[in-house]
């Protein structure tokens, strides 16, 4: 008998007569039972125990037992998925089977190439360029948006720089707990910040400057700059108080102070002296951070008033504005995006590195706030979880628009979105073990 | 969608302005069409036979370029996908990712009620409204059809919500599907080994059903087949690995799919798409619970910004549900929407003219937070939105758009004298520098606010009522 006859066909015979039950049956010779991929056959569960009965009736000869066992069990898995309980069932109504074949097609979608290109900005100086710095750190150089590794290999993961300040300020509860040792020393936060946090950079923010908080005069300033850079050998950013009086004067003495350590000066802003911060910048060898309030057009003039004075693009670091999630994050990622954008299709007012100070979500009120202020709200849980998380959302958001820095305060919110970028940007030395995870799995996860 | 202009939408329309659909021209119907704040089917003359050439070939053009699939049923039930672009300020996002939490077939009878009741009930002030979370996926964790069954009972008596019917074991899935076949439950999912038994269930019940591969040629080779055979409600999940360089590539599935579907118009893959962030879970599993939160928080960041039109997520602690569904509100808002709230004096609750008067900014976020956190601690009062060009009170004073002058503009033109005859105001916090100068210019007591209006009614215990007003 050459015969060949499928499972499929087998099942069609029997529903066509009708048969339901098998007595007395014997197989002689070979079976050859071919088996569907995902055994895309459904049998009504009555012929299913008919077919359950010729395999277990089968005169089985010694030489072939084993073959056949297998062969026995497989089917008997298929025919009874769920460990048979359903097959007994009566009241399951027949599948009838499908008369149907997988219709393959291959997926594919085209990259996109775009015209522009992100400049590549190196912030901190080692001693072979007449700095101070055991590391540089690199930013930008993007040929497609954020993580679109299957466009063009995003060039350099973001990096991460944690405040700290010249003054103790007051700080929600969750971040305070971590540098209360160290508020009184601007060296000694540094210090925490890059061993304990694993900062890639430091920013020290001069803000007991300004004339309504301290007005620390700007020779003072800078030996706090002095004693930071003395304290940390990763790349600095120098921020002032954001007064835009005073700040001109303050940065001017940092950039002297830190004269030729390549440091990312914070920032020049069209609402005050620009031209004697960029010059300054420009004169000591420092990047100069453009800032502006959620304003493309904004941050294309000041960028062109750079330009102007004559500083180099490979020194030009943005700012475009963070806000907080639930707080105008909406605002500041469309922004950032489009600015992004603009730049990829060839706007080189705008091919800049992005910084964002994410410290900023602290400003929504569900960061710290105990209790919700609404009395309809639902419980909102103990803010010393929410914080962190509102810090790390509102960084990975603003990277995946466009950001290439985040300026952080909470370590555990600076180590997560450290993380994420890494594993987004493709690093080899990230932990794999996603790929061991079986996903499918989560629906019966326990 | 085709089309970017009601001119060219109108284009297909009777031009007759009969008013039917209740707008005055056809043209302003067409600008609706386009906003999708009107249905085609508001506009009878194009069902007749002389225009029923154009009312088809409108349909078409009109159709979102991503498939859009509508779970559950009556007021809660949820439309997901129906996407245009790849970027919200191209025009906006249309249907906020979904947001379903999970709940699991070997849960005791109470926990179950308990969390569903949870799930349904949570909700937080945002900008004028509460915001909600969308559905519940009831996951067969037993592998038993008739558990499943009884645990899908539970969870619908105890919820409106869409469900979604969650296990690769078909029997499982139609068991479960029995008891809530009139919902409109979404089932999860067919996949190579299962498609046939998966796309029997779905034509029989009518119900939309999630695709799953992470092998993109078999998944759209999956979606292609069930669209041949009359099955269009079709979710796709890609598979979401919760680290390292599965996340990567996770996050260009979602991409890529995207993409061929709205930039490239390849129908066959052009559906919704489904995140699991709970994956993070069994990375990091429950003894890590708070890490594995924050883990979920941050793969449902990503896939909330790039694609996903429904995630499962598993933590319904505050901490994560909060910004997670922030999130989908900020990037889902219609970025063409107005900032502003109208200028004005809002009465809050039964003022009288000892009531106290607050004053605030028109940017909408600033305003809904201020009155709400008035009106939900029932401090009867005055309003006073004062017009910043629609920014917030830290920037709009840096900025000028808030000072004195303003603060005088707005007593004068809404004649807050009126109504308020102690004539003091209580500014913002954020606006302390300008006390000052705005008592000078208006004449009137000006105390200095909390810096978070959340702090008003502590504020209120010990600064109210001022001298000036008893």
């Amino acid at each position: 008998m050459e015969k060949k006859i499928t499972l499929a066909e087998i099942a069609k015979i029997l529903e066509k007569y009708e048969i339901v039950e098998l007595e007395d049956v014997k197989i002689k010779g070979d079976i050859e039972l071919e088996l569907a991929e995902g055994g895309g056959v459904a049998l009504p569960p009555s012929i299913a125990q008919a077919l359950q009965s010729i395999i277990s009736a089968a005169h089985i000869s010694s030489s072939t037992t084993e073959a056949i066992a297998t062969t026995a069990q497989a089917l008997q898995s298929i025919l009874s998925p769920g460990a048979g309980a359903g097959v007994q069932k009566a009241q399951i109504p027949a599948t009838p089977a499908e008369e149907l074949e997988l219709i393959r097609t291959k997926f594919e979608v085209a990259k996109t190439e775009w015209n522009g290109q992100i400049e590549e900005v190196t912030i901190g100086a080692t001693r072979s360029d007449g700095g101070t710095r055991e590391a540089t750190v690199t930013i930008g150089g993007e040929k497609a948006l954020p993580f679109y590794n299957f466009d063009y290999q995003m060039p350099h993961p973001p990096v991460i720089s944690v405040d700290c300040f010249d003054m103790p300020i007051s700080l929600a509860k969750a971040v305070r707990e971590h540098y209360e040792d160290v508020m009184e020393d601007p060296g000694e936060w540094a210090k925490k910040n890059v061993r304990e946090f694993g900062a890639d950079m430091v920013t020290i923010h001069l803000i007991s400057t300004d004339p309504g908080i301290k007005d620390t005069p700007a020779r003072e300033a800078a030996k706090t700059v002095e004693e930071v850079l003395q304290a940390v050998k990763v790349p600095l950013v120098i921020g002032g108080s954001g007064n835009p009086d005073k700040d001109p004067e303050v940065l001017e003495a940092a950039a002297e102070a830190a004269e030729g350590e390549r440091c990312l000066i914070a920032s020049a802003n069209l609402n005050m002296d620009y031209e004697r911060i960029a010059k300054a910048a420009q004169e000591h060898g420092h990047v100069i951070l453009s800032w502006t309030q959620l304003d493309i057009n904004a941050q294309k003039t000041l960028n062109r008033y750079l330009f102007k004075l004559g500083v180099p693009r490979e020194d030009i670091v943005i700012d475009p504005t963070t806000a907080a999630l639930g707080y105008g994050l909406d605002y500041a990622f469309t922004n950032i995006e489009r600015m992004r954008i603009s730049a990829l299709k060839g706007d080189t007012d705008l091919a800049f590195p992005i910084s964002c100070g994410i410290t900023n979500a602290w400003g929504a009120r569900e960061a710290w706030m105990k209790d919700s202020p609404i009395k309809e709200d639902s419980d909102w849980g103990p803010a010393v979880y929410r914080g962190p998380l509102y810090e790390i959302m509102t960084g990975l958001t603003l990277g995946i628009a466009g950001g290439d820095m985040f300026m952080m305060m909470h370590p555990k919110a600076a180590g997560a979105v450290k993380r994420v970028t890494q594993m987004l940007f493709g690093a080899k030395e990230a932990e794999d073990e996603g790929k061991k995870v079986k996903i499918e799995e989560w629906v019966t996860w326990k | 969608m085709k089309l970017n202009s009601p001119m060219e939408v109108w284009k297909y329309l009777p031009g007759t302005n009969c008013k039917e659909c209740g707008e005055k021209t056809c043209l302003a119907f067409a600008s609706l069409l386009l906003e999708r704040k009107k249905k085609l089917e508001e506009c009878p003359p194009l069902f007749e036979p002389k225009y029923a050439e154009k009312g088809k070939k409108l349909a078409e053009l009109l159709a979102p370029e991503v498939r859009e699939v509508e779970i559950g049923i009556g007021e809660r039930a949820r439309k997901i996908g129906g996407e245009d672009v790849m970027h919200r300020h191209e025009r906006t996002f249309f249907n906020r990712t979904a947001l379903a939490f999970d709940v699991w077939d070997t849960m005791k009878e109470e926990e179950l009620r308990e969390r569903v009741r949870r799930i349904t009930d949570w909700k937080k002030f945002y900008v004028g409204e509460f915001l909600k979370v969308d559905a519940i996926a009831v996951r067969s964790v037993s592998g038993d059809a008739n558990t499943f069954a009884r645990c899908v009972k539970r969870v619908a008596e105890e919820t409106d919500f869409p469900l979604v019917l969650c296990s690769f074991d078909a029997r499982v899935i139609e068991e479960g599907l029995k008891e809530v076949s009139d919902r409109n439950p979404l089932i999860y999912a067919a996949d190579k080994e299962n498609w046939k038994e998966f796309l029997g269930i779905a034509k029989r019940y009518k119900v939309p059903v999630a695709l799953f591969s992470p092998d993109l040629d078999m998944l759209n080779s999956l979606a292609v087949t069930f669209s041949s055979a009359g099955i269009e409600d079709i979710v796709l999940d890609p598979g979401t690995y919760p680290e390292g360089q599965g996340l990567e590539q996770t996050f260009s599935r979602f991409i890529k799919i995207r993409r061929a579907g709205i930039v490239e118009g390849n129908k066959g893959i052009a559906y919704p798409l489904i995140a699991v962030p709970m994956t993070a879970w069994m990375v990091h599993g429950t003894e890590n619970a708070l890490e594995a939160s924050y883990w979920e928080a941050i793969i449902a960041d990503l896939f909330i910004i790039k694609y996903a039109d429904i995630m499962i997520l598993h933590s319904i602690e505050p901490h994560s549900l909060i910004p997670e569904r922030t999130l989908v509100a900020n990037i889902y808002t219609d970025p063409r929407r107005p900032v502003s709230v109208e200028p004005g004096l809002r009465e809050i609750g039964n003022p009288t003219e000892k009531s106290p008067l607050f004053v605030t900014t028109n940017f909408a976020l600033t305003y809904y937070t201020v009155e709400s956190d008035i009106a939900s601690n029932k401090i009867d009062s005055y309003l006073m939105v004062v017009d910043s060009e629609g920014i917030g009170v830290e920037s709009a004073v840096a900025g000028g758009q808030l000072n004195a002058e303003s603060f005088k503009d707005a007593l004068e033109s809404f004649n807050v004298a009126d109504k308020v005859k102690h004539k003091t105001m209580v500014i913002p916090g954020l606006a302390a520098r300008l006390s000052g100068e705005t008592e000078d210019v208006t004449g009137w007591t000006v105390l200095v606010g909390p810096r978070d209006s959340g702090r008003i009614p502590g504020w209120m215990e010990k600064n109210w009522p001022p001298e000036t007003v008893s």
